[in-house]
């Protein structure tokens, strides 16, 4: 689960991370009040969307009178942002952080990620910030300091002064950039922080340490013991339908094709999906409906993945284990029944009790296409999408 | 010989009285499994299923002699249960919970590398479906049925994409000598460069098949591993060349987070690496078939 900024500077700055002045705004008239309440001269309105990247997108503005802050304002609330991190359909914002304009003397980039390969919390720095950690690995990997740490023992004082020196902080803030990283470290592990980004962190003209973004995702798995971290979810940031999916505990990944897609594992609903992209088609949606995939719950998949008006075909393919074949064929009759299917449907059981799970499908009476193999069944699901749309262009015609 | 597991090793069953735990207990027991009894702390001394209830994992090492264990309690609390399991001298560990925060997997994996190598357990999972040696013993939440006994290794995250693979390779007549989930979690007891050394040293095992997915660099790590450390030829398919970047598919770990994470980069590392790869899922049993032909 990813927060926001303002939620994540609010949580490190209990942790002794420095942040500027800021505060919350819902509309151009709050923005101004904020800023009036923060004072001086320059102000920076910064759009509240689960992304970095968000000033290339033009989600951050700079501002110096209290005009431009309303206009600012005005501009942005509402606005749907794309980065290369939303995808091509965005994020709207729907809140702003004003925040005091801060003099800075210096860039740097900073983070903590769980590094896969070695098991545990890497800390990542650079003294180039403001620019991508991506494009600075490619472009110039001398300049990222990595620094492991050891689970059992902790960040140590001595690993967080050999980041500091490696993002070329001065002697009179070394105590202060000792306490800010070590600050951020025990914010991720109190609170289960898988990922925190700080770009920029910056070195301010007075020689001060100041966390200008903040970027915090946190581990799912751990949300039932951060309690108060969930609370700061942002439904508006999140695709409805797969928060819908995930209230009925389905994974469902909306994407840009037309067929859809129901499948159980969510190894097996990538390949299936990989098979669709083969035949030639393109999958609409990801959608595990895990092991025990009951009559109730495949009628909620099927709304699921029918709400998305653009699918065109629909592909169901269960490989039962635990699960049977004539159950799963059960709730798949069922559920065409009592929903009003437009699109065609195909549908391929494989595994405990296939026989009977065939035998009933074809004994429903209902226009289900079945398929035996993996590859008949991507084939017969592009093959009817194609027809469908071909249809659908003579109608125009 | 097989991996892990065969008929003879000593099975417990920890969060084997809850109904999902009973439900299991009791499908590997069908399959033959040799199941000797089950931990649920405050129930010990108790019978269930007709077998003995062990407060600790100690007691069921000491009494019941329990070589290898499956965990089926719940996430908040699967970690503790890891850790008492490799704290009692059990040998292998198959933990099928899903939902195990990261910290505690990094936990459990600082804990585990405490232990000197020759005593320390082998964990597989989380977030798996088991591991299986076919007709000799199951330790896992699969349909038994769908395996033939045989020689193909096959190591995969997921559960019903290998259950995919076993069918395709049981249409063509090949067989499993053993199938291991690893798990589709960030952080892993096994990776998959882990269990193709087992299945390198199992005389029994002729190819093994590896099943990976987008996200995370073990599947790169096996390919470097097989190219310089293995004679048997290994086959790998690689799900999730229309997931796009940065969503997480399903899996905890199925996220293309950074560079090589792709299923189309992974592909080209590996096909570098002199890995065999299925072109798509639909093909897995036939590039087994050829392969095995080839030999």
């Amino acid at each position: 689960m990813d927060i926001h900024e303002y939620q994540a500077k609010d949580i490190l700055s209990g942790y002794g991370v420095k942040i500027a002045e800021g505060g919350l705004a819902y509309s151009p008239e709050d923005a101004v009040q904020r800023t009036r309440e923060i004072g001086g001269h320059v102000w920076a309105v910064k759009a509240q969307i689960h992304s970095g990247a968000r000033g290339k997108a033009g989600g951050i503005k700079i501002c110096k009178t209290h005009d431009e802050v309303q206009a600012a304002a005005s501009e942005l609330l509402g606005k749907r942002l794309v980065t290369h991190q939303t995808g091509p359909s965005g994020k709207v914002c729907s809140r702003l952080y004003v925040e005091a304009g801060t003099d800075i003397a210096k860039e740097l980039y900073f983070c903590f990620l769980v590094d896969r390969s070695s098991e545990r919390i890497v800390m990542v720095g650079s003294a180039q910030g403001g620019m991508e950690i991506e494009e600075l690995a490619i472009n110039n990997p001398d300049a990222i300091t990595k620094i492991y740490i050891e689970p059992a023992v902790g960040l140590q004082d001595y690993q967080a002064r050999e980041m500091a020196f490696a993002l070329g902080l001065q002697a009179e803030i070394l105590s202060h950039a000792v306490k800010t990283i070590k600050g951020c470290y025990r914010a991720l592990r109190d609170l289960d922080v898988s990922m925190l980004e700080i770009n920029p962190l910056v070195v301010t003209r007075n020689g001060e340490l100041v966390a200008l973004d903040a970027k915090m995702g946190i581990d799912d798995n751990a949300l039932f013991r951060q309690l108060k971290i969930s609370e700061l979810r942002d439904k508006t940031q999140e695709d409805p339908r797969e928060m819908a999916a995930a209230d009925r505990g389905l994974s469902y990944v909306g994407l840009d094709g037309d067929i859809g897609c129901m499948i159980n594992g969510a190894g097996l609903a990538m390949a299936t999906m990989d098979m669709i992209k083969l035949a030639g088609g393109e999958p609409a949606n990801f959608l595990d409906v895990g092991g025990g995939a009951s009559a109730e719950r495949t009628e909620k998949a099927f709304r699921l993945v029918l709400a998305d008006k653009g699918v065109k075909a629909m592909l169901v393919n269960i490989f039962a284990g635990i699960n049977r074949c004539d159950w799963i064929a059960e709730g798949v009759v069922q559920a065409v029944r009592k929903i009003d299917m437009k699109v065609p449907l195909i549908v391929r059981l494989s595994g405990t009790n296939v026989e009977e799970g065939r035998r009933i499908i074809a004994e429903s009476g209902l226009p289900i296409i079945t398929a035996d193999t993996l590859a008949e069944a991507a084939e017969k699901a592009v093959q009817a999408r194609n027809e469908v749309v071909a249809k659908e262009a003579a109608l125009e015609i | 010989m097989a991996i892990f597991i065969n008929e003879t090793t000593r099975i417990v069953v920890q969060g084997f009285t809850g109904k999902i735990g009973t439900f299991h207990a009791q499908d590997m027991i069908n399959y033959g499994s040799n199941v000797v009894g089950g931990i649920t702390p405050g129930k010990g001394g108790q019978t269930h299923l007709g077998l003995p209830v062990f407060n600790t994992a100690k007691e069921a090492v000491q009494q019941a002699g329990a070589e290898a264990s499956i965990i089926f309690v719940p996430p908040a609390f699967a970690a503790d249960s890891i850790m008492e399991a490799a704290d009692a001298g059990i040998k292998y560990c198959v933990a099928i919970t899903d939902g195990i925060p990261t910290q505690d997997m990094m936990t459990v994996k600082n804990f585990l590398r405490r232990f000197p190598k020759d005593q320390r357990m082998i964990l597989t999972g989380p977030n798996c479906a088991g591991t299986i040696s076919p007709g000799r013993a199951m330790l896992g939440i699969m349909p038994g049925h769908i395996y033939l006994q045989g020689n193909v290794g096959i190591v995969g995250r997921s559960g019903t994409l290998g259950y995919e693979a076993a069918d395709q390779m049981k249409r063509l007549g090949i067989g499993v000598s053993t199938s291991v989930g690893i798990g589709g979690d960030p952080i892993n007891g096994s990776s998959h460069r882990d269990i193709l050394e087992h299945f390198e040293n199992d005389p029994e095992t002729k190819v093994v098949l590896m099943i990976g997915e987008i996200g995370g660099p073990q599947e790169v790590e096996a390919g470097l591993y097989a190219k310089e450390h293995m004679t048997k030829p290994v086959i790998a398919y690689i799900a999730g060349l229309t997931a796009p970047e940065g969503r997480r598919m399903g899996h905890a770990g199925a996220i293309i987070s950074s560079a090589g994470e792709s299923a189309a980069e992974k592909v080209a590392l590996l096909k570098d690496l002199g890995v065999v790869i299925c072109p798509t899922p639909a093909a897995m049993g036939d590039t087994v078939a050829a392969v095995l032909a080839a030999m």
